[in-house]
């Protein structure tokens, strides 16, 4: 692509980028010799893992080989968000929704769609309750209460091409902001949409802006949070894979806004897909001339530069990353000084989160009253969520602020796998906490959240079931959180390390309830005396479960039984002699010779040898082996 | 200080210094430049780190500190075949823990090590954000989903089957 050299220019180019992918939007596209059809095939992290871009291959030579080539494009896109399903392939202008696509079912698709005209039948998804197959994505419940604002352009663009990224705006607030801006208007804008950070805590945007735009040097910079630690959110990479571009405008608005020339993407080494899109963005921006000297003709200069992470949880504070892109160890400093003030070597920047960025045009595009006009009165637009777990439809959701998480684990997610009951939503990752069935309508924003004890966060939505036990989950959290403590000041050091022990007594059948006052205590002591948000915040998934779930922790103290059937110390499995037929088969699959009895008769387990493994019950054919 | 590559190839040293070379004008690079010395070495063994810190002029200490700090970053030379079995939330309540278990069971090591014959190495991770596959083993970045502990017995058997022939 040669430079772009205005702004009109920008305009005039969207439009005739638009026309060529007109297909994807039910028309014909223009020039009228490209191709009539259009297959898009998502190449996000969750469908490559499950060999869609050997699905695209194999359909491209297909195609080549039945002569369709030159009338059917095959593009790579980014994420649909219902990764439970993929592969997922979508043709255009039908838009019908092809789910689990095997690189054996390419010759069906080709065809019976390509060249008899007719759907295959058993790639679609079934609407769930109805029997009906849905032709597309409008008819999936899935993704019809979901507003796409920040992924917008996920999964209908090709992020590879920055043509079709200019086709579906990008650019276009960055160009408004610097013809018809000034810097004041900029941050101004984007306090008035009264847009908050994604990445955790929820701290106004308009006002990081503000402050480091308020502070005076010759060297400021625009960093963006890419580490993603929170295990089981994934939105952000989403964003990096399937739409690049939003986040290097957003960066150069950014820039304007506080007087910055550069910029650096901290992005997780542990993301190769989103860094290889990354780069190619980076390059293909500064051909056109949207990054780098002079942008679109304005004397503006911006660039960027991606700093790779090396598997640091605490890199994702702020102050931390920071000190990592210098290419030290990611220790967190004291704030004050914040980094508004003396951030990436010591001098003015402004961290943000991805998917906070991908909002950002969407504010100069559509105005910033129009974003507020979305979400609650305290939490404006919508907010991306990681939905996994016990949970039928696993995958990214974004909804407006103030969306129940009945209507996201239900009406979205599709309820609970295997008829099991709802036991909690935990949110917020290891800095966060859990809610219970009582607060399944609770209208979900960041205050929301912080109320009913819980946070944000980045947005991760982990559904347990019935057989989730709330003493081992909050085990996970606090080995998670331990092992990643950077050990840089003592109530995070040792302290989560001793919080952890007593979990592990407890979990062992061996706590008291005094180690329950322990933990209390301890909790409340780490999380005002710890340097960072990763110490500060790593006791809420105990003291959230303790809020909830007290009686569980009671039941491993005084009863010495785990109510969800994990904690294998507090397990004892046993015959029931009126269901056993003396079959002989849990005896002969038990690894440890536990099991006795004749053939014919009710079989015994020797609970001194059991290791509890749940072989024998796994195999029992009657029904007869129970768990306690 | 004389260099003291040992059993390394010089070949790969001088893949080294152009590395090196590259970044020598980029603010912070240390942490780009290991990474890129992982990726020719396999590992980060003292050696190497020795011969990064006279060459950038970075105190051997420093380069220690960066290298133990993260978690990408290994003294350990791998095995042929990494088995990373991630432990991220969505995968954990979907039963990752047993993979773990059956792996180090199968194996007879422990996360972090290496078979004696140096094919296998088993590790543990924090999400690689496949959680619709969960729960999700990559061995050696090729990511495999919904599996059972039954799954891997015959994963490593298959492996082992294909290096004997």
């Amino acid at each position: 692509m040669s430079k772009i050299a205005s702004f009109e220019e920008l305009k005039a180019l969207q439009a005739e980028e638009r026309a060529k992918i007109a297909v994807r939007d039910g028309q014909a596209p223009n020039p009228a010799n490209l191709a009539k059809h259009h297959v898009l095939v998502c190449a996000g992290t969750g469908c490559s893992s499950s060999d869609s871009m050997e699905v695209m291959a194999a359909l491209e030579k297909q195609l080549a080989e039945a002569g369709l080539s030159a009338e059917i494009d095959v593009v790579k896109t980014g994420c649909f968000g219902f990764c439970s399903l993929g592969p997922i392939m979508v043709v255009y202008p039908e838009g019908t929704f092809y789910t689990h696509v095997k690189v054996s079912d390419v010759p069906e698709i080709v065809e019976s769609h390509f060249k008899s005209g007719q759907l295959v039948e058993r790639l679609l998804y079934e609407v769930p309750g109805t029997g009906t197959k849905a032709t597309d994505m409008s008819s999936i419940p899935f993704f019809q209460k979901q507003k796409r604002v920040a992924l917008r352009n996920c999964g209908t663009i090709n992020p590879e091409n920055i043509g079709e990224a200019i086709a579906h705006g990008a650019y276009q607030g960055l160009g408004k902001a610097l013809t018809s801006m000034t810097p004041a208007e900029v941050v101004a804008e984007v306090e008035k949409s009264g847009i908050r950070g994604r990445g955790g805590a929820g701290f106004p945007t308009g006002k990081k802006w503000k402050f480091a735009a308020g502070y005076q040097s010759d060297e400021k910079y625009v960093v963006v949070n890419a580490d993603e630690g929170d295990p089981g959110a994934f939105m952000d990479r989403s964003i990096l894979e399937g739409d690049p571009h939003s986040i290097l405008e957003a960066m150069a608005i950014g820039g304007y806004a506080i007087g910055a020339h550069h910029g650096f993407i901290y992005v997780r080494a542990e993301y190769p897909i989103a860094v290889g899109r990354l780069e190619v963005a980076i390059a293909q921006a500064r051909e056109a001339g949207l990054l780098g000297k002079d942008i679109m003709g304005t004397g503006f200069d911006f660039d960027v530069d991606i700093r790779l992470g090396a598997g640091a949880f605490v890199c994702g504070e702020e102050t931390a990353l920071l000190t990592s892109v210098e290419g030290k160890r990611g220790e967190p400093r004291p704030r004050p000084p914040f980094p508004a003030e003396k951030g990436l070597w010591n001098v003015p920047t402004f961290v943000n989160n991805v998917e906070t960025l991908a909002n950002i045009p969407v504010i100069f595009t559509e105005g910033a009253e129009a974003f507020a006009s979305v979400g609650t009165a305290g939490s404006k637009g919508t907010k991306v969520f990681a939905m996994a777990g016990k949970v039928n439809n696993i995958g990214l959701v974004e909804v407006p602020m103030g969306t129940t998480l009945r209507e996201m684990i239900y009406d979205i997610g599709g309820g609970i796998p295997d008829g099991k009951a709802f036991k909690a939503a935990q949110t917020g990752g290891p800095s966060g906490g859990c809610l219970p069935a009582s607060a399944l309508d609770t209208e979900i924003d960041f205050d929301t959240l912080v109320a009913a004890g819980s946070m944000m966060g980045s947005g991760g939505l982990i559904v347990l079931d019935e057989t989730t036990c709330m003493v081992d989950i909050a085990k996970f959290y606090l080995e998670f959180t331990q092992d990643e403590s950077c050990g840089k000041c003592p109530p995070c050091r040792i302290g989560t390390k001793r919080m952890l022990e007593i979990l592990d007594k407890i979990t062992l059948g061996e706590g008291t309830m005094e180690d329950i006052a322990n933990l209390e205590t301890l909790a409340k002591t780490i999380s005002t005396s710890a340097l960072c948000a990763l110490g500060q915040t790593a006791p809420n998934p105990i003291l959230a479960t303790l809020k909830f779930f007290r009686e569980e922790y009671e039941a491993h103290i005084v009863d010495k039984k785990c109510p969800a059937g994990v904690c294998k110390k507090l397990l004892q499995y046993s015959i029931d002699a009126d269901k056993c037929k003396g079959c002989t088969l849990c005896a002969r699959n038990c690894p440890v010779g536990a099991i006795s009895g004749t053939v014919k008769e009710p079989h015994k387990i020797d609970t001194s040898k059991c290791i509890k493994c749940g072989a024998c019950m796994e195999k029992c054919k009657f029904g007869a082996i129970s768990r306690g | 200080m004389a260099c003291t590559c040992g059993g390394h190839n010089e070949a790969l040293f001088a893949q080294l210094d152009e590395v090196i070379e590259q970044h020598k004008d980029m603010r912070g690079s240390l942490i780009s430049v290991l990474h890129k010395a992982q990726g020719i070495f396999g590992y980060l063994p003292e050696e190497v780190q020795a011969y990064i810190a006279e060459k950038m002029d970075v105190p051997l200490s420093e380069i220690y500190g960066v290298v133990t700090f993260y978690a990408l970053f290994t003294m350990k030379k791998k095995g042929k075949y990494t088995f990373n079995v991630c432990l991220g939330t969505a995968c954990y309540v979907k039963g990752s823990g047993k993979l773990l278990d059956k792996l180090q069971e199968e194996l007879g090591i422990g996360v972090g090590e290496t078979t004696e014959d140096g094919l296998f190495t088993i590790e543990a991770c924090r999400c690689v954000g496949a959680c619709g596959l969960a729960p999700v083993v990559t061995v050696n970045d090729k990511v495999h989903g919904h599996l059972k502990p039954e799954d891997i017995t015959k994963m490593i058997a298959d492996i082992r089957a294909a290096e004997q022939n």
